[in-house]
């Protein structure tokens, strides 16, 4: 299981993250994402993938859940 | 010198603080005795210091509340030379306790930081401190100059200013201008306890929580359960300011309430509406309810409120709550960094809809909108500036509703004009841009 993260001093709120994945991610008022926090499953993680590298900014990073 | 036995009631971080000035190093010893733990040094000590730590219970005093044990564990056990950052910078305008350690106490501070490098290790210390607190620089430079063994042989120990601001005492805003960056938060990308100042593994601590291993140092973790609240022992510092006899630094036991904290204070100056609890990252709770709260995590969290760094004010019922919130609203909306999206406008939105509301002005449906922009700001920003401007607002919406329903239908009462009662110092970083 992966979960988002946003690096929040690099989002420029260009949405495209929203456009690529709307099952987890929303824009607030001013297009900067919401993300549900939920783990993102198997079947939405290649959406996922692709909604993190195509962030202009590199601010949205799929991470695998770390275990400690 | 003959070691003085453990003291067994209050105060402890304020033993012998009287008058004015800093105690020197020679009467700090007279009232604390050595510190043993960095004395004698020995290949196990430093784990025995740990598990001190754990017994005492010691949670941070920084505003998180963190078990000390747990975070000082982790920089001891990352890889690599560790550093010491003794965070003084208080930010919060209500508090003033850190301050009161460096200011009056600097050889416990010191012996904190002492207490703390040899736990993880560490040869390098830096106390940082804001830069405008120039009675509280002074005393660390001087205490420091009072003890030549520093630096010699044992771990170097440097006063390091940084600029003033509310958010620039956050940890990772410490860090990045230490490292020669803005005094601004920073986005981590790896913990500060595995990589942090430098790259290297970073303690970073309250003031207020080394002073307390300075003398778990010394007397152990079991002395220092013997007062307070069983899940967050020993004493704390607090800051009680607005409408009491005698506003200023209190040291209590964990566990305290709030009516006796107050008393300690001198007493209310008249009618309380509500307390603000934690400062301006914390949470109001209306007066009734307050005088009842013991201050400890857990007897806080049943009114979904939290100590934060030690702040207690009381306000009047004579002041408008409604024109203090938004006055207030707009000052934090100031002191963001400007970093991070969800701060910059959210806050900023908060801060004109409760105006808008405080003079009337407002559409349906403002409340509304405000909570949301409020909630929607906590968590999304590179440090937990937004997420302590979200419980100011939202704890205040719930407090003063039925204030806030009355101004958003007739505009300003009659108490709107009158000066402020909460604090707001103008920012300096701002002034100069």
């Amino acid at each position: 299981m992966s979960r988002l993260h946003i690096n929040w001093i690099a989002c420029e709120a260009h949405g495209m993250c929203a456009e690529l994945l709307p099952e987890r991610i929303t824009l607030d008022d001013w297009g900067y994402p919401i993300i549900d926090g939920r783990p993102i499953p198997a079947e939405l993680e290649a959406h996922a993938r692709r909604a993190a590298e195509a962030c202009p900014t590199f601010a949205l990073a799929l991470e695998k859940a770390r275990r400690r | 010198m003959s070691v003085s036995a453990p003291p067994t009631g209050l105060p402890r971080l304020l033993a012998g603080v009287s008058g004015t000035g800093a105690l020197s190093l020679a009467r700090h010893l007279e009232i604390h005795g050595p510190l043993p733990a960095v004395e004698r040094r020995r290949a196990h000590s430093a784990l025995a210091l740990v598990n001190e730590l754990e017994r005492s219970g010691l949670r941070g005093r920084g505003g998180a509340a963190f078990p000390a044990a747990t975070k000082v564990s982790a920089v001891a056990a990352a890889r690599g030379r560790a550093i010491v950052v003794a965070n003084g910078c208080e930010g919060e305008p209500m508090s003033l306790k850190d301050r009161l350690l460096l200011e009056r106490v600097p050889h416990l501070v010191l012996d904190g930081a002492l207490v703390a490098a040899h736990a993880v290790e560490a040869t390098d210390v830096l106390i940082a401190v804001d830069e405008s607190a120039t009675r509280a620089v002074d005393a660390i430079e001087r205490a420091v100059r009072e003890r030549p063994e520093l630096g010699r042989g044992g771990s170097r120990v440097q006063l390091a200013t940084v600029p003033s601001g509310y958010v620039t005492g956050q940890e990772s805003a410490v860090l990045s201008f230490l490292g020669g960056g803005p005094a601004k938060p920073m986005a981590m990308s790896a913990p500060i306890y595995r990589c942090g100042l430098k790259g290297r593994p970073t303690l970073v601590s309250n003031v207020e929580t080394l002073a307390h291993m300075a003398l778990i140092g010394r007397h152990g973790g079991n002395w220092f359960r013997t007062l307070g609240a069983h899940g967050a022992p020993g004493s704390t510092l607090v800051t009680v300011g607005g409408a009491v006899a005698h506003p200023g630094v209190f040291e209590i036991e964990t566990g305290t309430e709030v009516a006796s904290l107050v008393q300690a204070a001198g007493g209310a100056t008249g009618e309380l509406q509500a307390f603000l609890l934690g400062g301006y990252a914390g949470t109001w709770v209306p007066a009734d309810v307050g005088w009842q709260l013991a201050l400890s995590p857990e007897g806080l969290h049943e009114a979904g409120a939290a100590l934060g760094a030690g702040v207690v004010f009381a306000l009047p019922s004579s002041a408008c709550a409604v024109s203090e919130i938004a006055f207030v609203a707009r000052w934090l909306s100031g002191q963001s960094a400007g970093q991070c999206g969800p701060c910059v406008y959210g806050l900023d939105a908060v801060a004109t809809g409760l105006d808008q509301v405080r003079a009337g002005a407002a559409g349906e449906g403002a409340l509304g909108r405000i909570t949301r922009w409020a909630s929607l700001a906590g968590g999304r920003g590179a440090c937990a500036h937004p997420d302590g401007a979200a419980s100011f607002i939202i704890s205040a919406t719930h407090v003063f509703a039925a204030e806030l329903a009355d101004h958003a239908r007739r505009g300003p009462c009659a108490r709107c004009a009158q000066r402020h009662v909460l604090p707001t110092p103008a920012a300096p970083a701002r002034r100069a841009a």
